[in-house]
């Protein structure tokens, strides 16, 4: 059954990362593991979160699905073609299929550009629209993020943070792609304003069908519109389980670390906020066995030794941990 | 109109500058109606005549009008800098702009080709290149221009490292632009504004360097009118003639200095941490 299950699984994949890999040579001759063997697919028109703490390769992980960056081993699979190795003009053809979101919306638009010219660039690019046809287009997408028409002449400086942020999504969506990567799309952002970005992504998702990967830090956040939450820790993908079961089911102890240490303010405060002790390895050396070895409490005598790879526990739910071994 | 006005009381200092500038490209442009006499005619019965109201400047050793003569060379020596500075502003950045967005093999090529230019005195390379292709002011120009695009390379290739690496060049790659849209777009409207600052200043440097060139005897030949050359011309009557050197020399401060200063007014101007 569970043979079955994959293979249907696989075909609703839109965007599959397989075995994807990437070191950067480091000082001294040694590499640095950013991303390990990591197997994670997008299923169409779903959420795919990816959560974990700062410098665990979560970054270099999309970097690679948007073709920032070439993975050193490994495929990545768009509606089953291979799209890690394209170069060139195929590969600028490729990426209207899918769109990025980033970080830090200032940093992310040309400071000399004004809104309309921001907005209609992908589209200019790619021959979609004639240059007669920027103004109305523009507004279109404008409206489609609940921005009014005036920020049309506007330079990135002179809008807000939320603003900004609703023009990043605008110009990812102007060329209609089936897969969207939000990489920390809301953490430069108030806390009032972050919620109304995530409605509107969730908003914009219904209505188009896109699949969507979203990166964020935040534990809470991420469960609440993924419908599979990845953890990743160290270059690993450590748990692999339903979003609206992360809670309820998380079995690895780095993914119940985090949802220890999420802080709120309708939580209860009688319980203790719990921290991770010490610091992740250097992923430039990192040890043999389990990645986080050194900070879980459960540690036994195999994790020193051995890697735990991911195992299915149920469908839907994978975890890379010696404890649940069969 | 009126908004020229007001940015022209912003920038005192430039507007003097500018107007300087202009004034001396119109001497250059107009000389044959501001110059009394021909200056390549030589009328020997008035060699080496003190100035005098006829002669505000002197004549030199053929009896050539020198006032007329240091106004055509302002012609010489505005239009073989002006030439310069546009060719290896325009040359050095897109080879710096390459070198900088594609690194790698065309960054080492470049690169190391500027380094070799670096490493000589450029005055002394410029002596050499025009000397084994021929002294003239063409192969005086030819000679500057291959040891000073290097400065603008160095420049826009350093311009472009600090700017590739953005957000919005990445945004822009992801969004579909060509390599050649984002060299066009993005790179080229943040590395000009620099390097016209440096081109402006550079033309008081270039004149110098021009001048040096001909005082030599590897630019300008006689009996081309061109400040350095007469200069040289003059350098034999130093002691009865000190007026044959002095013109041709203020002539040289002058355009030099104002052209530096105007170089420092617009890069006071464009400077972002003054907006």
């Amino acid at each position: 059954m569970s043979h079955d299950r994959k293979t249907e699984e696989k075909e609703r994949a839109i965007l599959e990362a397989r075995h994807v890999t990437k070191e950067y040579p480091a000082p001294g001759g040694r590499t640095l593991k950013a991303c390990d063997d990591i197997s994670l697919a997008v299923v169409r028109g779903k959420t795919l979160g990816i959560v974990g703490e700062s410098g665990c390769g979560k970054s270099t992980f999309v970097k690679m699905l948007v073709r920032m960056e070439e993975p050193t081993a490994g495929e990545i699979l768009y509606e089953g073609k291979d799209i890690a190795k394209l170069k060139g003009e195929a590969l600028r053809q490729s990426r209207r299929h899918i769109q990025m979101v980033f970080q830090d919306p200032m940093a992310s638009f040309s400071p000399k550009m004004k809104t309309i010219d921001i907005l209609t660039e992908p589209l200019l690019n790619f021959k979609k629209i004639k240059r007669s046809e920027k103004e109305e287009k523009a507004k279109e997408l404008l409206r489609m993020v609940e921005l009014p028409d005036e920020l049309l002449c506007r330079y990135p400086h002179s809008m807000s943070g939320g603003q900004r942020q609703r023009v990043g999504i605008a110009r990812a969506l102007a060329l209609d792609p089936e897969v969207l990567v939000c990489d920390e799309a809301t953490s430069a952002l108030d806390v009032s304003v972050q919620e109304k970005i995530v409605e509107l992504l969730v908003k914009l998702q219904r209505e188009r069908g896109i699949s969507m990967v979203f990166i964020c830090h935040d534990v809470a956040l991420v469960q609440s519109l993924s419908h599979t939450v990845a953890v990743m820790y160290l270059g690993n993908v450590v748990e692999i389980l339903p979003g609206s079961k992360l809670k309820s089911e998380a079995l690895h102890p780095y993914t119940k670390a985090l949802l220890g240490s999420v802080f709120s303010t309708h939580m209860d405060f009688s319980k203790k906020i719990e921290s991770i002790d010490s610091e992740p390895p250097s992923p430039v050396d990192i040890p043999a066995g389990c990645p986080f070895q050194n900070r879980c409490g459960r540690c036994m005598e195999i994790c020193r030794r051995e890697k735990p790879l991911l195992r299915q526990i149920r469908p839907g739910h994978q975890t890379a941990c010696h404890l649940y071994r069969p | 109109m009126k908004q020229a006005g007001v940015f022209l009381k912003k920038n005192k200092s430039f507007a003097v500058f500018a107007a300087l500038a202009l004034a001396i490209v119109a001497v250059a442009v107009f000389a044959p109606w501001i110059a009394p006499y021909d200056p390549y005619e030589a009328v020997m019965t008035d060699a080496v005549q003190a100035p005098s109201a006829a002669h505000w400047f002197g004549t030199d050793k053929l009896g050539r009008d020198l006032f007329s003569r240091v106004i055509f060379g302002t012609r010489t020596s505005l239009a073989a800098a002006l030439f310069l500075v546009a060719v290896i502003s325009v040359f050095g950045t897109m080879a710096g702009v390459a070198a900088g967005y594609f690194g790698g093999m065309v960054d080492s090529v470049i690169m190391r080709i500027s380094d070799m230019m670096i490493a000589f005195p450029g005055m002394v390379l410029a002596i050499a290149v025009a000397g084994i292709m021929g002294a003239g002011i063409v192969n005086g120009v030819i000679a500057i221009a291959i040891v000073s695009w290097t400065k603008y390379a160095r420049l826009a290739r350093s311009l472009v490292l600090k700017m590739k690496n953005r957000d919005f060049v990445a945004a822009a790659r992801l969004t579909g632009s060509t390599t050649w849209h984002i060299l066009w777009r993005y790179m080229l409207p943040n590395v000009i504004p620099t390097l016209i600052v440096t081109g402006a200043t550079d033309i008081g440097t270039m004149i110098l360097e021009l001048a040096g060139l001909s005082f030599l005897g590897f630019g300008a030949q006689p009996p081309v009118p061109e400040w350095g050359l007469m200069l040289n011309e003059g350098r034999a009557y130093m002691q009865t003639a000190p007026w044959l050197m002095l013109f041709p020399g203020l002539a040289i401060v002058l355009v030099v200095v104002v052209f530096n200063l105007l170089g420092d007014s617009l890069r006071d101007m464009l400077d972002p941490r003054n907006e």
